[in-house]
């Protein structure tokens, strides 16, 4: 019998990694999209910094920041008494960081989409800047969040190296699919490593065939 | 009747516009000017888009002023009925009615239609009754039609017209095209390079001949008149005006039309010629000379209370030794009714 606790763990991970990201990073995008301040390209280089830095970078730097000796992880003991470097939260801070870029950069994309005309449209008949964001920007850039749901579940789904760094392999806490298959390759049981491989292969077809017969369809109406 | 004050000063780089003024708070205020001339930013610093125009601070959404753009900003997520109650739902005000307004503007058959199927004249009227739902104190209109073909515009100037008649809000329409200023405007505003160069009552302003911005095809006349007899026979109508009658082809469904008289088509005579072709000729006194170019003159003429508006060449004007105050015939070739 398979054990199907990795895979759990990592939709779960993903799952949660994806809602933070899509509910934060919206705001982080529009002011992307939108500003004409001069940190605009500094703010952009650094959320885009995760698609090029070695994850065990991120991971190293994670691991000191969030470890009980470390600025939010010292906080982090204080308040609620456990440690965040190998505990589920601690991986959920690291895949949001790991996984910004997919976030922002398709919501900033269709944000920018958005015509400025529109946005004003929705002012002068009342909309205060909060209510035009909510009711008009995010319904007209739809796309963009699917595609930016998508790509971060898929790619914490995938992510290994910071999690190994900052979550090591505790069952059911930490071991997530992509440690789960290294262990399982370590220990020579290729059988349990393919199965979980291609679980993995299959999802990640599906999941960007979707986005891409969802963005399709509607790049045609 | 009270007025509107519009004070605005700002500066975009090397462009500065500058206009403090008053217009009435009744019927609609043309801003006329060429591109680049700053009508739209001034129209953006009315409704508050432009941040640093003005000392008034009050938020985009709270001054409750209602802009309709050049092309119709619907939101392509929400349907005909849907864009309408945007406005409407947030500036809740008693006695606003949607059917009226769809009435006034004949969109009753689009309301549940997605805003992707119309056409550009439709989707233009969907925007300003949206706009009319929204209960504005103010409507800025910013060169609502010249997005559109003749044909699509035909579609919308209808319904300006009516929104003008019926409106009881007051309305700023920018636009570069003298023609729809002459139709739709009650009142003038002429800028130039952020400036204002000229502002008052409409036939006041059009008559007169020495702004540049009024000079070429621009150049010309309005007169209200008063439908008084029809020729059957040569399907002619007759308007009267304070200066005396004009003959205009055609049948007209209201009685009190306003006509644009072109400042070249009108010749002027010494004395009434007795056998022309030209069905118009009344007497009128020379009431200003303005060279307009180094071949022509224009001429700001009164016929009774009004003022019409020719153009002569500078060897005719030297010819006849044209002065101010000389006793006339105009000789009036071609007249439209513009609305």
């Amino acid at each position: 019998m398979m054990d199907l606790g990795p895979l759990f763990l990592s939709v779960k991970l993903a799952l949660v990694t994806t809602v933070i990201l899509i509910v934060l990073g919206a705001p982080l995008a529009w002011w992307l999209s939108q500003t004409r301040s001069r940190w605009q390209p500094i703010v952009q280089a650094v959320v885009a910094m995760p698609i090029v830095l070695p994850p065990t970078v991120l991971g190293f730097y994670l691991l000191v920041v969030l470890g009980p000796y470390g600025a939010i992880g010292s906080w982090w003991v204080s308040v609620t008494g456990n440690a965040l470097t190998f505990s589920f939260a601690g991986l959920v801070i690291a895949s949001c960081i790991y996984s910004l870029p997919f976030a922002i950069q398709p919501m900033q994309n269709a944000f920018e989409a958005v015509a400025r005309k529109n946005i004003e449209a929705a002012w002068t008949l009342g909309a205060s800047k909060l209510d035009a964001f909510l009711s008009v920007a995010v319904p007209l850039a739809v796309r963009g969040f699917v595609s930016a749901a998508v790509l971060s579940f898929a790619h914490t789904l995938g992510e290994f190296g910071v999690v190994l760094m900052v979550g090591g392999n505790i069952p059911g806490e930490t071991r997530v699919v992509s440690i789960a298959i290294f262990d399982h390759v370590e220990t020579l049981n290729y059988a349990a490593a393919h199965q979980l491989s291609l679980i993995l292969v299959a999802f990640a077809f599906v999941s960007l065939l979707l986005m891409f017969v969802i963005n399709r369809r509607w790049h045609r109406r | 009747m009270s007025s509107i004050a519009i004070k605005h000063h700002v500066s975009f780089g090397d462009f500065s516009l500058d206009v403090d003024t008053r217009v009435p708070d009744r019927g609609v205020t043309g801003v006329f000017g060429e591109s680049g001339s700053g009508k739209t930013s001034l129209l953006r610093c009315i409704a508050g888009l432009e941040r640093s125009a003005t000392a008034d601070s009050t938020a985009v959404h709270k001054r409750r002023i209602g802009y309709v753009f050049q092309e119709p900003q619907l939101f392509a997520h929400l349907n005909v009925r849907q864009n309408i109650e945007y406005g409407m739902r947030r500036n809740p005000v008693a006695g606003t009615s949607l059917d009226e307004v769809v009435s006034l503007l004949e969109i009753g058959g689009l309301l549940d239609r997605s805003v992707s199927g119309l056409s550009g004249g439709e989707a233009q009227r969907v925007s300003i009754a949206r706009v009319l739902c929204q209960s504005p104190k103010l409507i800025l209109m910013d060169e609502p039609l010249s997005a559109l073909d003749e044909r699509r515009r035909n579609d919308v100037l209808p319904y300006l017209d009516r929104l003008h008649a019926e409106s009881a809000v007051p309305i700023i329409y920018v636009s570069h095209n003298i023609d729809e200023i002459c139709r739709l405007s009650d009142h003038l505003l002429i800028i130039d390079n952020g400036r204002l160069v000229a502002e008052g009552e409409l036939h006041q302003v059009l008559s007169r001949t020495d702004l540049p911005q009024l000079g070429g095809r621009n150049a010309g006349a309005i007169i209200e008149g008063q439908s008084v007899e029809y020729d059957s026979e040569f399907d002619l109508t007759a308007f009267r005006f304070s200066g005396g009658q004009l003959w205009v082809p055609g049948t007209f469904e209201s009685t009190s039309v306003r006509l644009r008289v072109s400042a070249s088509d009108i010749s002027l005579s010494r004395t009434r010629a007795e056998s022309s072709t030209i069905l118009n000729i009344l007497p009128c006194r020379i009431v200003a000379i303005h060279a307009e170019s180094t071949a022509a003159d224009l001429l700001r003429l009164q016929l009774g209370s009004d003022y019409l508006v020719a153009r002569i060449t500078r060897r005719s004007s030297s010819a006849l030794n044209l002065k101010t105050g000389d006793e006339l015939y105009a000789q009036i070739k071609s007249v439209t009714v513009r609305r």
